[in-house]
């Protein structure tokens, strides 16, 4: 498949007053055209920032290193102005929170008619056209209106839908979103899930889908990575992140999941300890202290993110999967 | 929102009754007279002046026609300038006073504006440090120690050589005559702006929609004049209102330096003399600014923040 992405040993630092902070370690991926690849782990496991990096948006102590291709641009590299043609344009990307993200002093519109402006060469009056009926499309209700109120006169949920709007505008080929339902209510959760599949099979556009909530992850996206400490534990197909899971956080996270089934009695299932200080992070394998499977190895070793079934895993059970088959 | 307004004023005539009120107490219980001098005036003369003047009248009996003059507009004859009354005091000084503090002020918010800015857009750089430094300079010299500086420079070194500017005087509102004055009344307000600015534009600029801002490929200066400044300028509001009352209604210290014939000179020898209409008539002139500058900023919050309305609507 022809990838939209291609990310090769990404690595982002920060520097700290207690010294650099690697968030993101040697994270490869790539997103193919037309798929939906869903990111998924604990607050702090790097999955934002990845994108962050890739979308130039670093918060100013931050470093990125590796490769971010976007076609035939390294994002990593270009210039605030080159990146500038493809921001907002054929790369977007959606935030977490609609309450803030959008600028409180400037009526929607002229929000989204300054990316038509600026990228698709549009004059005023036909950029508000194309705002209205992308409005229209993202299903406002009552769009020519909402396009003259401010921020804060809408719903968190619509105003969502104006982001996803705003993304969509120029026809992007790619659109990364950063935990899109997080701050909005479980049905209005729905809606903008359901509103990010239709944009996606109507649109052809590839999605990145950054979330903590498997729910949402297995709803929409073809394929999963899994993210912790900053690094890539497991990416494979949707089915058998979720059937056949094989790195042992990956178990763990599914078992935390609370099923309608389960008898109202049953205990919540937890993943033992903390999520690692990004500071200190343990000898060999990041996960090996809270890991039920943990072996000497994983005290001392890195695994690495190798080919196992239909995708990658960073685990040495799968070395001893491998002797136990031959 | 217009209705607002003028309720606003509505409401301020009140505020600024309580004013004349308390000041016009506060003036005749301060010991002291209008007629008090170094050479004695004789005893006759005094007991005259006291009379034409209605200073043995009771004292309730002078508030309450003092306040029906000032109905029609009449601040009184000045005790100290006798042959002025403070309506003419003040028609003379203030459109001075206006003039500078007006230049002064925009002068201000111009410089301060786009060095807080420059400061926060290099936030913890050389450039950020510089501008901190000059911030801070302005706001520890007091302006009659750079109002001197100011002579000695652009007065004595500079003599004879372009830059060079009258030490003061005012020649009619000569364009040279006016220069060091306002530079002189602007630079503290343009270090407290620029301080004021910075801060905000920083705040601002950690704004989750000024990401969203650059995500959408804006230049960045489109970011920060189109998206940031906006918020970043309601403190600056806010300081200015109360700022622009003080600074059109002038400085005493710059006035009597720069030989200025603006008003500013009456608060303080108004207060010495004991001339009860003159500080009077100066205090009711910025008590009434001062209120109507802070209706003004509150219309410009309105525009700057859309969530500020005054709609009947709304509320």
């Amino acid at each position: 498949m022809q990838s939209v992405l291609d990310i090769k040993n990404l690595t982002v630092r920060f520097a700290t007053a207690d010294g650099e902070v690697a968030a993101v370690s040697d994270v490869s991926l790539s997103v193919g055209k037309g798929e939906c690849l869903g990111i998924v782990g604990e607050s702090g496991s790097g999955k934002s920032q990845t994108f962050m990096a890739a979308m130039g948006l670093l918060a100013r102590n931050g470093r990125a290193t590796g490769e971010v291709m976007f076609g035939y641009m390294n994002l990593l590299t270009a210039k605030e102005q080159t990146l500038n043609t493809v921001r907002g344009n054929k790369l977007a990307m959606i935030f977490q929170d609609p309450m803030t993200s959008l600028t409180p002093h400037m009526k929607v519109g002229r929000q989204l008619t300054e990316v038509l402006v600026r990228h698709c060469g549009l004059n005023a009056a036909a950029a508000r056209t194309a705002a209205i009926e992308m409005l229209g499309r993202v299903r406002i209700p009552e769009a020519a209106r909402r396009f003259d109120m401010y921020p804060h006169e809408l719903s968190g949920g619509l105003r969502q839908r104006v982001m996803i709007a705003m993304a969509l505008l120029c026809g992007p080929e790619l659109i990364i979103a950063d935990e899109p339902t997080t701050a909005l209510d479980v049905t209005v959760q729905a809606q903008i899930l359901a509103l990010i599949r239709s944009t996606r099979e109507e649109f052809n556009t590839s999605i990145i889908l950054i979330t903590h909530d498997l729910g949402v992850v297995a709803g929409l996206a073809d394929r999963v990575a899994v993210m912790y400490a900053g690094r890539i534990v497991e990416i494979g197909d949707v089915d058998q992140i979720f059937n056949a899971p094989r790195h042992p956080y990956t178990k763990g996270l599914l078992a935390c999941t609370p099923r309608l089934d389960d008898p109202a009695t049953a205990t919540l299932a937890t993943i033992p300890g903390q999520p690692p200080n990004l500071q200190h992070l343990p000898r060999g394998c990041a996960y090996h202290p809270r890991c039920p499977y943990v072996m000497d190895r994983c005290r001392v070793e890195s695994p690495k993110l190798l080919p196992t079934g239909a995708g990658q895993n960073a685990c040495f059970l799968d070395d001893l999967d491998v002797r136990a088959a031959s | 929102m217009w209705s607002y307004f003028i309720r606003r004023i509505v409401i301020g005539i009140p505020t600024l009754w309580a004013i004349i009120t308390v000041c016009f107490f506060l003036m005749r219980l301060t010991p002291g007279g209008p007629f008090d001098s170094e050479a004695p005036v004789p005893p006759e003369i005094l007991t005259n002046l006291r009379a034409s003047y209605h200073l043995d009248d009771p004292l309730w009996q002078q508030y309450f026609s003092y306040l029906g003059n000032l109905l029609h507009g009449d601040f009184g004859p000045s005790f100290k300038y006798r042959d002025f009354t403070v309506t003419e005091l003040i028609a003379q000084g203030f459109p001075v006073s206006l003039q500078n503090g007006a230049a002064a002020l925009v002068l201000a918010v111009v410089i301060g504006v786009f060095l807080g800015i420059v400061a926060a857009l290099a936030q913890n750089t050389r450039r950020d440090y510089a501008v901190s430094a000059i911030a801070m300079t302005g706001i520890v010299i007091p302006n009659f120690i750079m109002g001197h500086l100011l002579i000695l420079i652009f007065g004595l070194w500079l003599k004879d050589s372009i830059f060079q500017l009258p030490a003061g005087g005012w020649e009619d509102g000569a364009f040279a005559n006016r220069i060091l004055p306002v530079v002189c009344l602007a630079l503290p307000y343009v270090a407290y702006i620029a301080r004021i600015a910075r801060g905000s534009m920083i705040e601002a600029l950690h704004a989750n929609y000024i990401r969203t801002a650059r995500a959408k490929g804006l230049p960045f200066r489109t970011v920060v004049l189109r998206h940031a400044l906006t918020s970043a300028m309601m403190p600056v509001v806010t300081f200015l209102g109360p700022a622009t009352a003080f600074i059109l209604t002038g400085s005493m210290v710059v006035e009597t330096i720069f030989q200025i014939p603006g008003i500013g000179r009456y608060f303080v020898q108004g207060a010495l003399n004991r001339d009860y209409t003159l500080v009077m008539g100066v205090t009711i002139l910025s008590a009434a600014l001062v209120i109507f500058m802070n209706i003004v900023v509150d219309m410009i919050y309105s525009v700057l923040d859309p969530h500020v309305r005054y709609d009947e609507a709304a509320s």
